[in-house]
């Protein structure tokens, strides 16, 4: 058994990495909703004066990292690695952003999960002594996401009630050894793939569900603890649909307290006069969610210990045509307080 | 041993379809309906009118006429669809919009704007087709077939 | 009057059933275009659609399942003037208003507006 390992699948960071400093930045919507004054900023246009959505995405993604790191007064040219990922083809906001930030760059995918995935990876490279400070960042945009995955923004389709609303928005997380921060990093599960045969691309909850279910027995069984050992357990963006199974989920694995510990960012990144259907998606979700609000709680000390855990729907337009099923996965990291 | 583990994997998938359908949402069809027929049903008395008006004051035939409907009613949801209203009438609408020839123009429309950012080669002028070309195909392809079964059996 | 009533009625009725057909089962609304026009070209041959438009007019026409029977008679008509050539040649020529209108004003709202986001 390697020695920073327990159980099957968690990680045990000795020196608990902080996370030093935050940033967001949505959308307009997501600015109107309820966490809306925590982000650090608000676009009026979600082209964001760029000519493209695709320029939009990458210009949050970048203006969320370098308002980070300008936070702590360091400069770029200090960040030693840059971990990040967006649901554009090929990552390419995150990739545009490291090309202008020019901070040796490691490109990730994990759909939705991508900022638990950043959070976890950069740990490693922090606990371990490879790298500090470490940036980890992670976007997404509506419009984008829209013509990627959908269609045209102007084409008039109806959604089905199972439907999210992808985040327009970013957030990056800075990381560095254990030191006086926002939070620490003390532990992380990595997720294993989970597929229970959800065909609908517009029910992304129901299918990463599973997956995220599956990381949270793990982390339990792991770690030895259970919901009430927790303020809070976060999941990314599950929405109403995917949040609904968990509970049940969890319910029938005997895991009492989850429901009122249970809090999903999707389900309350929009003012839910919004008409968003089933909730938020997107990684941008997730990431902008953690620096607005769960960050804040952490550093106020109204929490202590929290679960954070990204979902992500590994789709694409391709395999989903050719009738293949969604798989899910879901990381888990968990923050401490001070 | 094995068609029993495969059996096994396949009770889960199941269960776990059973729990979706009961968790997720219904539409709500009824209410999808009524406003589809409601919706649908004046865009073709909007057809009506412009073809009549066509026959009544431009001297148009009854088949002219029918075109000219059509036609007006594209270039009316191309309108709808620049200035970015088609898509909250369809959304309210849902297949009253997309079943008359509006749901047609609006498919051609929509990714004509969408990706100019491509470029007006492979972006405008290709992806003009991703949504409407399938229409074409088989409607095209299967008019094809009807008239050469007709050269040959007349019925 | 009661033409309008007839078109009002006939023609909300396809749309009815297209909304029923994408809330009932797995078709999206691209695959619901296919299947009217083919449905419509289809019930045309059969000589069952005629009827229909002779009875509501635009309630018939306007819908795709209309542009599906432009596209049979058409292609009918063709043969009947043109031989088998006209199968060819008839079923574009009676649709080529509506569709030379689509890839023009198309092209023209790509010319002249920007796609926004959905701000509902």
């Amino acid at each position: 058994m390697p020695q920073h390992r327990q159980g099957k699948q968690t990680i045990i960071f000795q020196n608990a990495p902080s996370i030093i400093s935050s940033a967001a930045v949505v959308g307009p919507k997501e600015g109107r909703g309820p966490h809306g004054n925590g982000f650090d900023l608000v676009l009026d246009d979600p082209l964001f004066q760029q000519e493209s959505y695709e320029q939009a995405e990458h210009t949050i993604f970048q203006e969320a990292c370098t308002r980070c790191i300008e936070k702590t007064g360091m400069q770029k040219e200090a960040v030693q690695a840059m971990l990040g990922g967006d649901l554009l083809n090929q990552i390419m906001a995150a990739s545009l952003s490291a090309r202008e930030l020019s901070i040796p760059f490691l490109g990730l995918y994990g759909a939705c999960s991508t900022m638990a995935e950043s959070l976890l990876l950069g740990s490693i490279l922090v606990d371990g002594g490879y790298a500090s400070p470490v940036i980890c960042a992670a976007g997404s945009h509506f419009c984008t996401a829209e013509r990627q995955y959908r269609f045209p923004l102007e084409y008039g389709n109806q959604r089905t009630p199972a439907a999210q609303w992808t985040v327009t928005g970013a957030g990056a997380c800075l990381l560095a050894e254990n030191t006086k921060g926002i939070a620490h990093i003390t532990s992380a599960t990595i997720g294993r793939v989970v597929d229970l045969g959800i065909r609908d691309p517009n029910n992304m909850g129901a299918a990463m569900a599973p997956a995220a279910a599956d990381t949270l027995i793990a982390h339990f069984k792991d770690t030895n603890t259970a919901p009430k050992d927790y303020d809070k357990i976060i999941t990314g963006d599950l929405g109403l649909v995917g949040s609904g199974i968990l509970k049940e989920l969890m319910d029938k694995n005997h895991l009492s307290l989850f429901e009122q510990k249970y809090m999903d960012c999707g389900l309350c990144i929009f003012d839910p006069a919004d008409d968003v259907h089933a909730g938020g998606s997107g990684c941008g979700c997730s990431a902008s969610l953690l620096s607005a609000y769960i960050l804040p709680q952490l550093s106020s000390g109204k929490w202590k210990k929290v679960l954070f855990m990204a979902t992500g729907a590994l789709l694409s337009t391709t395999t989903s045509q050719q009738g293949e099923t969604i798989p899910g996965v879901a990381h888990a990291v968990i923050l401490e307080g001070g | 041993m094995q068609h029993h583990k495969k059996s096994a994997k396949q009770a889960v998938i199941e269960n776990y379809a059973a729990l979706v359908r009961r968790v997720t949402p219904k539409s709500k069809v009824g209410q999808g309906c009524l406003r589809s027929f409601w919706v649908g049903g004046a865009i073709c008395v909007l057809g009506q009118a412009i073809a009549d008006f066509g026959i009544n004051y431009l001297g148009l035939t009854a088949s002219s006429a029918s075109t000219f409907a059509s036609m007006s009613l594209v270039f009316i949801t191309a309108l709808l669809t620049g200035i970015g209203i088609f898509d909250r009438i369809a959304r309210y609408a849902g297949a009253g919009t997309v079943v008359p020839i509006s749901g047609f123009a609006n498919a051609m429309v929509s990714p004509a704007m969408e990706f100019k950012p491509e470029g007006w080669v492979l972006g405008t002028g290709a992806r003009m087709f991703t949504i409407a070309g399938p229409v074409l195909v088989y409607g095209i392809a299967s008019s094809v077939i009807v008239g050469i079964l007709y050269y040959f059996i007349q019925w | 009057m009661l033409l309008y009533l007839k078109v009002f009625l006939v023609g909300g009725l396809f749309c009815a059933i297209g909304e029923l057909l994408i809330l009932k089962t797995k078709l999206t609304a691209a695959r619901i275009l296919v299947v009217y026009i083919t449905a419509g070209v289809l019930l045309s041959a059969l000589g069952l659609y005629g009827p229909v438009v002779r009875f509501a007019s635009a309630g018939a026409t306007v819908p795709l399942t209309g542009f599906g029977h432009a596209l049979a008679q058409g292609a009918i008509s063709g043969v009947q003037e043109n031989g088998l050539l006209g199968a060819f040649t008839g079923g574009i020529s009676a649709t080529a208003g509506g569709i030379a209108a689509a890839v023009f004003f198309g092209f023209l709202a790509a010319i002249c507006f920007k796609p926004r986001p959905k701000d509902f």
